[in-house]
């Protein structure tokens, strides 16, 4: 492969990560937004959130990018197709992502919210302090699915013509012909970086299980061998 | 005990009646836990709910930490209604606001301790002084070491909870509690869920606290050495009604009531 279709491939790896990590940090903010609001006691803000969960777990990834690039121009708004990606896959993985922090928050025992009461915290301190904190742990597990979902999602991208690196893989493929091996290279590019991205999530799980005070769960070495981890 | 004998005694025996229970009723379903419960207690008055599992003393506690909320009748607390404020010469349910100016005066020690694992000893017990009362960190600090010593677990400020005993975690939120300076401590079977060794560290903690501060206490316990040693007052229910109330040396040693007799006869063969 020349110096030049390899260049190709890595610049569509690293469009890859952004719309991974651009998705992932808007639709963070999507999960949490409609993840709280769904618990809310006002009827209005916890069906808002109900909304959007139930509209964008529903809605086709790719044909929500389809309707932001080419539907949305006759509106008068032109996205800029990297924005359309990213905004698209963000509403969908948030819309996952917001089920996974409700199950987060439910999952803290009411006991804990009895003991804030207890201490005259408001409802919104409760949440942030307490709540969210433990809620937290819970929730990344699942995060860190939702993510290599979503790493493996961006790839419907290349049909808008972002230059991820499917599309890289495509224009490669076209140059040399060779079908097998720019796939394979494909296979195994979209896997180093799912292994990347879980391991990322694994240290922040071991990080958060750390400021809770408890031990971390032993890695898939310590368990085999039945060490138990310090 | 006459009729109104136990009246006389269901109120305070203290000036003034600080919190105040008018007819109070709570249901669960078909089962009525609190049935028209009357009672008052005085400011720094220390008070010991005994009886059957069930008869509804937790609910009270519950009900003073608005946990729950009575289905009928009102609460006091001082001079505010708890559940209830009063507008335009009526009573209506209390907003989030009033709930918590009233809240503000009264905390409570959880039978599981509920300590906040994702903080270190020393935030357990700062973080509301910080955030509810306006306190200074190194203020809140202050107070926080102050009173972990009492506790004698100044040592332990950096652990996070899940690295304490029970009855070391039962400490720390009897001092997260006194950390909010409350006008009424409510304690609910603080003891239960530790082993006899750990609760008597727990109940020489509570034993300081009743001699040093005038904070208002009422207890829920089947500790009924420690209700005697620091209790003004103790009230026996049984099904959702208050049968007997006397001071303890009266209470444990010629109970009137013959269902108080067999209760306390069935403690004393447990323990």
């Amino acid at each position: 492969m020349s110096p030049q279709l390899f260049a190709y491939l890595l610049e569509g790896l690293l469009t890859t990560l952004q719309l991974t990590i651009g998705a992932a940090a808007l639709g963070l903010v999507f999960s949490f937004a409609a993840g709280i609001a769904t618990c809310s006691p006002n009827i209005v803000v916890r069906g808002a959130g109900r909304c959007y969960i139930e509209l964008f777990r529903g809605i086709s990834a790719l044909v929500l990018l389809f309707w932001f690039v080419f539907a949305l121009p006759y509106a008068g708004w032109q996205l800029d197709p990297m924005w359309a990606g990213i905004l698209a896959l963000a509403l969908n993985i948030g819309a996952y992502g917001a089920e996974v922090v409700r199950g987060g928050i439910v999952a803290v025992p009411v006991a804990q919210i009895e003991a804030a009461v207890a201490l005259n915290f408001t409802r919104a301190q409760r949440m942030r302090l307490v709540v969210l904190p433990q809620a937290i742990a819970r929730m990344l597990p699942p995060f860190g699915n939702l993510l290599i979902e979503l790493l493996k999602g961006t790839s419907v991208a290349y049909i808008v013509l972002i230059p991820d690196l499917t599309f890289a893989g495509q224009i490669v493929r076209n140059a040399t012909g060779d079908s097998a091996s720019v796939f394979t290279a494909l296979l195994i590019l979209y896997a180093v970086l799912a292994v990347i991205f879980t391991t990322i999530v694994r240290l922040i799980e071991r990080r958060v299980a750390k400021s809770l005070g408890r031990p971390p769960t032993p890695g898939f070495f310590a368990r085999i061998k039945g060490v138990k981890s310090a | 005990m006459s009729q109104s004998a136990t009246e006389a005694a269901l109120t305070s025996r203290k000036d003034g009646q600080f919190i105040h229970f008018d007819k109070v009723t709570k249901r669960f379903g078909d089962n009525v836990v609190l049935n028209d419960l009357c009672f008052a207690m005085g400011a720094g008055e220390r008070v010991t709910l005994i009886g059957p599992s069930g008869s509804g003393k937790t609910t009270i506690l519950r009900m003073l930490m608005t946990l729950m909320q009575p289905d009928t009748g009102t609460i006091r607390v001082g001079e505010d209604y708890l559940h209830h404020e009063e507008r335009g010469g009526r009573l209506v349910e209390a907003s989030e606001a009033h709930i918590r100016k009233v809240r503000q005066r009264i905390t409570m020690v959880f039978q599981s301790f509920n300590l906040f694992p994702n903080m270190r000893v020393l935030r357990n017990v700062t973080e509301a002084p910080v955030h509810v009362l306006g306190l200074s960190k190194e203020e809140a600090e202050e107070r926080a070491l102050g009173l972990l010593a009492m506790v004698g677990l100044d040592h332990k400020i950096d652990s996070y909870p899940s690295q304490l005993s029970g009855g070391q975690q039962q400490r720390v939120a009897i001092a997260r509690a006194l950390a909010m300076q409350p006008d009424v401590l409510l304690l609910d079977e603080v003891t239960s869920a530790l082993d006899p060794e750990l609760a008597a560290g727990v109940l020489d903690v509570l034993r300081d606290v009743a001699k040093t501060t005038d904070v208002t206490m009422l207890c829920v316990t089947h500790a009924m050495k420690f209700a005697r040693d620091i209790s003004h007052r103790v009230l026996m229910f049984c099904e959702g009604k208050i049968i007997e109330a006397a001071p303890p040396e009266q209470m444990f040693d010629s109970p009137e009531h013959e269902r108080t007799r067999s209760f306390l006869q069935s403690v004393l063969e447990e323990s």
